[in-house]
């Protein structure tokens, strides 16, 4: 199968990621090549088959917390790796005029 | 005795040289910075090295020790953690640009035990970026270098933890392992690699790829250093909701209890074309060990091993691409200047990631966008359970697996980086183990015949089985005696 560059960039556009012409090129070429190799799954009969959705056997022992609150980062610790701040917020570009 | 004899002995022997008072914590840490410092120029095992820190631990483990309150086999034992694990202070990058300069508020779980277990970390290890790899030359920061042969890779994504154990720069490294990111590079340096059993270790500071498969594990020259390290990792974390409640076994106490008895299968499918006669004549005669040791070989047979690869890269890529949006440049990491805020995030991810976290959240966001969704996503998710089944079905006529770890020993830098999915399918017989969520192991079993280079076993067990993996690995240990050390460590 084969990915046409308009859908290479709406992928990339849910993806909030800007691609160079030069990515688009090549993404669409791999992709396919790698989405090929996928198609064997299709193959199996799967029509029977419970999807797996979760890592943990069934009854594997786990624990949820107690719903107590409890102590969460400081908001300067938070905020230490922030590239833009204004006070105790995360600043970004203007959103509305 | 010589710092370079200090370095290669195991954690046990050199424990036993700190508790006699033979050699102090913070010569040990010198003598290993000295190593780092002499040969990492041409291994590039390390992104950051933190001397001063390392010295401030080695310290106050001496004061521990003379106080007579040393803390165990790991207090004073210099040793390395894989750049994806959060340390608090201490720049963690996931070998990504978009991290490049952030501080973690915290540590990681696994960081916090084995520092309360009085390990001395000497720094970060190099990894492809955001463990996404299967060579380390997805790193944004520097190639990684396989210690047997400069020329080739140590693998990935966990090459700078595999790469430091081989060239005797510290004793023990953590790495994660999501498709084989343990297992691959220990296989390709010649030393002991363990993924447990989904759960078994906190993933809780350990910047996430695929929730789904990734979990921490040791590296150690050695099988009982390998268990050492993850006694002091294992175990229940409230931080963590998807790790298990069972109590840990003591992983040293049954390990010299030998082979015989076990029954170990081994796929038929795993042993096909693509693999490497040379690696396939060394795991053949470690089976052929194994037999003598008084293991019964018992064939089983894996149908859906083919389709692991396809399944496992949709899955994961399917996992990062949701994983990796928290990279936007809001809260932490590169931020590119841009008008608006969809521009920015656009902008910050293009200049922030590299190719191959691009190539995956492509291919993870198309598998899960509307109309693609049953047709790759959940298909993929039902041939997950037909892989655990195989497992399943396999453990009622064996108590564990085994076979190859990789199809071909360390292959050449650069030779397969301009081909993603013959990068992909390298991951063939390490995949089904994290599909299936079951521990895993690599052992050393030997050299190539032709390429000088190490080949690995992997060993496959029941969930939370860790100990009977390294029971066996260590009876093949025992047998077969220790790998040499590359030349020149």
């Amino acid at each position: 199968m084969s990915l046409s560059l308009e859908e290479v960039r709406r992928v990339a556009s849910l993806a909030r990621l800007r691609l160079s012409p030069e990515e688009e090129e090549l993404f669409a070429g791999q992709l396919s090549a790698i989405l090929d190799h996928v198609k064997q799954l299709e193959e199996l009969d799967v029509s029977a088959v419970e999807p797996m959705t979760h890592a943990l056997a069934a009854g594997e022992a786990t624990e949820l917390r107690p719903d107590e609150p409890l102590p969460g980062l400081e908001p300067e610790a938070a905020l230490a790796n922030a590239p833009a701040r204004d006070g105790t917020a995360f600043q970004v570009p203007r959103i509305i005029e | 005795m010589s710092a370079a004899e200090l370095l290669r002995r195991s954690i046990s022997e050199v424990g036993a040289e700190l508790a006699d008072r033979n050699v102090s914590a913070v010569e040990l840490c010198d003598a290993a910075l000295e190593r780092v410092a002499a040969s990492d120029g041409a291994i590039g095992a390390f992104l950051a090295v933190t001397p001063e820190r390392a010295r401030e631990e080695a310290r106050s483990s001496d004061a521990r020790r003379a106080r007579g309150d040393a803390r165990g086999p790991l207090d004073g034992v210099p040793v390395a953690l894989k750049d994806i694990f959060l340390t608090k202070g201490i720049p963690t990058t996931a070998g990504s640009r978009i991290l490049e300069g952030f501080l973690p508020p915290y540590d990681a779980t696994v960081v916090e035990r084995l520092s309360a277990a009085g390990a001395v970390s000497l720094g970060k290890l190099n990894m492809d970026e955001f463990a996404m790899g299967s060579s380390n030359e997805n790193s944004a920061y520097k190639p990684c270098h396989n210690p047997w042969d400069l020329a080739r890779t140590p693998g990935g994504s966990s090459g700078g933890s595999a790469a430091a154990v081989a060239a005797r720069q510290v004793f023990g490294t953590l790495g994660t392992d999501t498709g084989g990111s343990i297992r691959e590079p220990a296989a390709f340096c010649g030393v002991v690699g363990v993924k447990p059993t989904y759960g078994r270790v906190s993933r809780y500071g350990v910047i996430a790829f695929a929730s789904s498969l990734d979990q921490v594990g040791p590296f150690g020259k050695t099988v009982s250093d390998a268990a050492l390290l993850l006694g002091a990792i294992a175990g229940h974390d409230p931080r963590d909701a998807t790790s298990s409640t069972r109590p840990v076994d003591d992983y040293l106490s049954g390990l010299e209890r030998g082979a015989a008895g076990l029954r170990i299968g081994v796929p038929k499918e795993w042993f096909q074309e693509g693999l490497d006669p040379g690696v396939e004549q060394a795991v053949r005669a470690a089976l052929a060990t194994y037999e003598k040791l008084g293991a019964k070989l018992v064939e089983v047979s894996f149908p859906h091993t083919r389709y692991a690869v396809g399944a496992y890269y949709l899955i994961a890529p399917a996992e990062a691409s949701s994983n990796l949006a928290r990279y936007d440049g809001v809260r932490y990491g590169l931020r590119a200047k841009a008008s608006g805020l969809r521009e920015m995030y656009a902008e910050s991810r293009h200049q922030g990631f590299g190719p191959e976290p691009k190539r995956r959240i492509m291919l993870g966001t198309y598998a899960l966008s509307a109309g693609y969704y049953d047709a790759y996503y959940l298909r993929a998710q039902k041939v997950r359970t037909l892989i655990r089944q195989d497992f399943d079905r396999a453990f009622q006529s064996c108590d564990l697996v085994a076979g190859p770890v990789t199809p071909t020993a360390a292959f050449r830098l650069g030779e397969k980086v301009d081909d993603p999915l013959q990068m992909y399918l390298a991951d063939i017989f390490t995949i089904p183990c994290n599909l299936a969520a079951l521990p895993g192991l690599s052992l050393p079993c030997g050299l190539h015949p032709s390429q000088r280079l190490p080949i690995g076993l992997q060993l496959v067990g029941r969930p939370f089985d860790e100990a009977t993996l390294l029971r066996a690995a260590r009876a093949l240990e025992r047998e077969q005696g220790p790998l040499p050390a590359p030349a020149g460590a």
